[in-house]
């Protein structure tokens, strides 16, 4: 019972195993996606139960051009993590950059819609059932956006000290699957809340 | 394995300032302080919750009792559910987890120390916030003081109408943010598990306990979550007027419960697969026989895994709930039986025809099967839901998930003390103490909770405080308080056992029960590396095939 009895067993080859960034990041994301579930059901369950108005028929308009900038901000934190792995730094830098615009733009959309909501429809989160059920999912929603924001913003400062290289690619890789996960989240949003829920 | 600990010659150890101990073990990352620091923390809390039951049931002792008044007893039972399950039964399993899981695979650590310690901090917090309330939660109103509302804290109970004062937003946000944690947690365990494994522990080479707990952490990811975004709603209602759980302004009552039971019914799997875990490591050791069935009992816990996800509703019977969706419920809580049963025929057969060794761990996992397997029929039974109907919030139910809770849970976790407490502290527990332990603990359990099944088919409610004398129920009842105080003791045979085996146990050594799982390869307790050498592994045994290199494992998998 030594350390030359452990030796009898021959390593196998090649013993690699995945990513524990990637792979915890996939938890999150699965344990994320029940949250949001239970905030969509709420949101369709609710359809059509205020007592009182006003409907989403009635106040809601379709954000075409900013669900537009957050999927193609997908797209764009796709190809800044390629441009890290050939380590192309300023395409990268760029492109992060692009990133963090999109997103801003759409949080702004947002912050639009509900200012509108809140000062030309007085729809509020205690107005009603929609109000309490809209403000809470997109606002779920929002707060992912923020969330990813601010982390996509302190990787960029890194990258402008010049502190993110090619071997943290992978790192880099983890964000971007969050990024994607926030965009696949808002096509559910969207879907429910602006064309099944009207 | 001498050889799996660094020694240096002539290095003289110092004792440290009791500050810097402390501060070391506040500011660990390190999994097995870690674990230490779920398992006593919910020590504390197991105190806390079984005081509660111990005045819960002096209430009952007898009809007409006013040993506490009608808003203690609701506080108590409260409080007594939601310790129990939230700051008990899930720290002390991710504590096993935390410390048995890196050992297993021949890990370093988890995953993600820090993240580890973060979440262990957040379960903590939330256990202060939850008993902080006691002095904290009567607020500007000047109502209230412990949570009352129950510990699945039905709608419209929880609105602010009826529970003025901030103790419920106590108990909110301790769950919302223990369960923050237990996600944290869960996050961990599953990095660990697919991604730290040591050279050739393969997946189906995972030792029983690191696949059941693998699965428990999969469930956590979509178990509990459901309860923290309906606590968030919980909040948003509370806080900034929202109606999620409004009825007066066309909210709904049943919403919340199907929240709360998607979380809950999956909840109890959560906990007990964690047991099924220890009583694969512990039977086959002490049966002296590898496990029998090891690639069904994978399969057996996947499926129950999937199931328990769809069998929430059978907790609402009453609510009225339509024939299709009554049938659907009964049909897959019946389900949840065939890989359970699965299970047990397996632990009996790896008994069969083994060497049994009765010693106190095995003593528990056998009390675990009978008594397991008695609260899973009683589940059978309130699984038809014309039989659900007529004994929903009776003392039968109580009776039916305390057997599952304690005859279950707690017997497996009391078994796994007495297997691991060697590898932790380097001590044996003491076996005369243990065998106390146990059969004050046998008698007082089945005193208590073989009893309580009656009056709950006398039609005794449950959460009542006190009852008219004549119905029969008196002398039951008094049986039940007996049997709680027998339980009583036993604990506190138990802790005793735990604080004087600490200092006076026999010396444990490496391998105390001659195992087989990777664990008992080093030290007792394991040094802060764990593995002076990364270990390497052929087959589901790797101590078995070091001490009987002329017979290994690996030759019949």
């Amino acid at each position: 019972m030594s350390a030359a009895a452990t030796s009898v067993v021959e390593i196998p080859q090649a013993w690699t195993l995945l990513y524990r960034g990637k792979v915890a990041m996939a938890c999150l994301i699965i344990a994320e996606s029940a949250i949001f579930t239970i905030f969509l059901v709420a949101y369709l369950f609710y359809l059509g139960k205020s007592l009182t108005g006003p409907t989403p028929r009635e106040v809601l308009e379709t954000p075409i051009f900013f669900t537009i900038c957050l999927l193609s901000s997908s797209i764009t934190v796709h190809f800044a993590g390629k441009s890290l792995e050939r380590n192309n730094r300023p395409a990268f830098l760029a492109l992060w950059s692009l990133t963090i615009i999109l997103g801003g733009l759409f949080l702004f959309g947002t912050g639009r819609e509900w200012h509108r909501l809140i000062y030309e429809h007085g729809l509020t989160i205690s107005t009603n059932l929609f109000g309490t059920t809209y403000y809470s999912l997109v606002g779920l929603h929002a707060f992912h956006v923020s969330a990813g924001l601010i982390m996509l913003t302190v990787v960029l400062i890194c990258g402008l000290a010049g502190r993110v290289h090619d071997d943290q690619a992978r790192r880099v890789d983890v964000l971007a699957l969050y990024w994607h996960f926030v965009d696949a989240v808002w096509v559910v949003v969207f879907t429910v809340v602006y064309i099944v829920g009207r | 394995m001498s050889s799996n600990v660094i020694t240096i010659q002539g290095l003289e150890v110092q004792e440290k300032p009791w500050v810097d101990t402390l501060h070391e073990w506040v500011t660990t990352v390190d999994h097995k302080r870690l674990g230490i620091l779920y398992i006593v923390y919910a020590l504390v809390f197991l105190l806390f919750g079984g005081i509660e039951a111990i005045v819960i049931r002096i209430q009952l002792m007898h009809s007409h009792n006013n040993f506490v008044s009608p808003q203690v007893f609701n506080r108590m039972f409260t409080m007594h559910g939601t310790t129990m399950i939230f700051f008990v039964a899930m720290p002390i399993l991710f504590g096993f987890a935390n410390y048995l899981v890196p050992l297993m695979i021949g890990a370093r650590d988890m995953a993600f120390p820090r993240l580890n310690a973060f979440s262990f901090w957040l379960s903590a917090l939330g256990g202060f916030l939850l008993y902080f309330s006691v002095v904290g939660a009567n607020g500007l109103y000047g109502a209230g003081d412990a949570p009352d509302v129950g510990w699945w804290a039905y709608a419209p109970l929880t609105a602010r109408a009826f529970s003025p004062g901030h103790s419920t937003d106590y108990w909110t946000l301790a769950l919302l943010v223990s369960g923050f944690g237990s996600i944290g947690t869960a996050i961990n365990i599953i990095a660990t598990v697919l991604c730290l494994r040591c050279p050739g522990m393969k997946l189906s080479r995972m030792p029983l306990l690191v696949w059941l707990n693998l699965v428990m952490a999969g469930m956590v990811l979509i178990a509990i979550t459901p309860l923290s975004a309906a606590q968030i709603m919980l909040l948003i209602d509370r806080y900034l007027g929202g109606h999620f759980f409004d009825a007066q302004a066309g909210g709904s009552a049943v919403l919340w419960m199907h929240f709360f039971w998607i979380f809950g019914h999956p909840e109890v799997y959560v906990l007990i697969i964690p047991c099924f875990a220890f009583m694969s490591e512990i039977i086959p050791v002490f049966s002296r026989k590898p496990i029998f069935g090891y690639p069904v009992m994978v399969a057996a816990t996947v499926c129950i895994g999937f199931v328990s996800l769809s069998v929430w509703a059978h907790h609402m019977f009453t609510v009225g709930m339509n024939s299709y969706a009554n049938s659907f419920f009964t049909i897959t809580t019946m389900a949840v039986g065939v890989p359970t049963g699965i299970k047990i025929f397996n632990w009996i057969g790896t008994m069969w025809g083994g060497r049994i060794q009765f010693r106190t761990p095995m003593l528990f996992c056998i009390g675990f099967l009978f008594q397991f397997l008695i609260a899973g029929l009683t589940g059978i039974m309130m699984a038809a839901a014309p039989f659900d109907w007529q004994l929903s919030l009776s003392y039968f139910v109580v009776a039916h998930f305390h057997y599952v809770i304690v005859g279950g849970i707690l017997f497996a976790l009391f078994a796994a003390f007495y297997y691991w407490y060697p590898k932790i502290t380097g001590r044996m527990l003491s076996e005369r103490l243990g065998k106390w332990h146990f059969w004050l603990f046998l008698i007082g359990f089945h005193l208590t909770f073989d009893v309580m099944h009656i009056p709950g088919l006398l039609g005794m409610p449950r959460r009542i405080y006190t009852y008219e004398p004549g119905r029969g129920w008196d002398t039951l009842n008094l049986i039940v308080s007996i049997g709680a105080f027998i339980q009583a003791i036993a604990i506190l045979v138990f802790v005793w056992n735990l604080i004087s085996s600490y200092f006076n146990g026999a010396k444990a050594g490496n391998d105390p029960w001659d195992a087989w799982t990777l664990e008992w390869s080093t030290s007792s307790p394991p040094p802060a590396y764990n593995f002076a050498t990364v270990p390497v592994v052929a087959s589901r045994r790797p101590l078995w095939d070091l001490k009987h290199p002329e017979d290994p494992d690996n030759l019949y998998e």
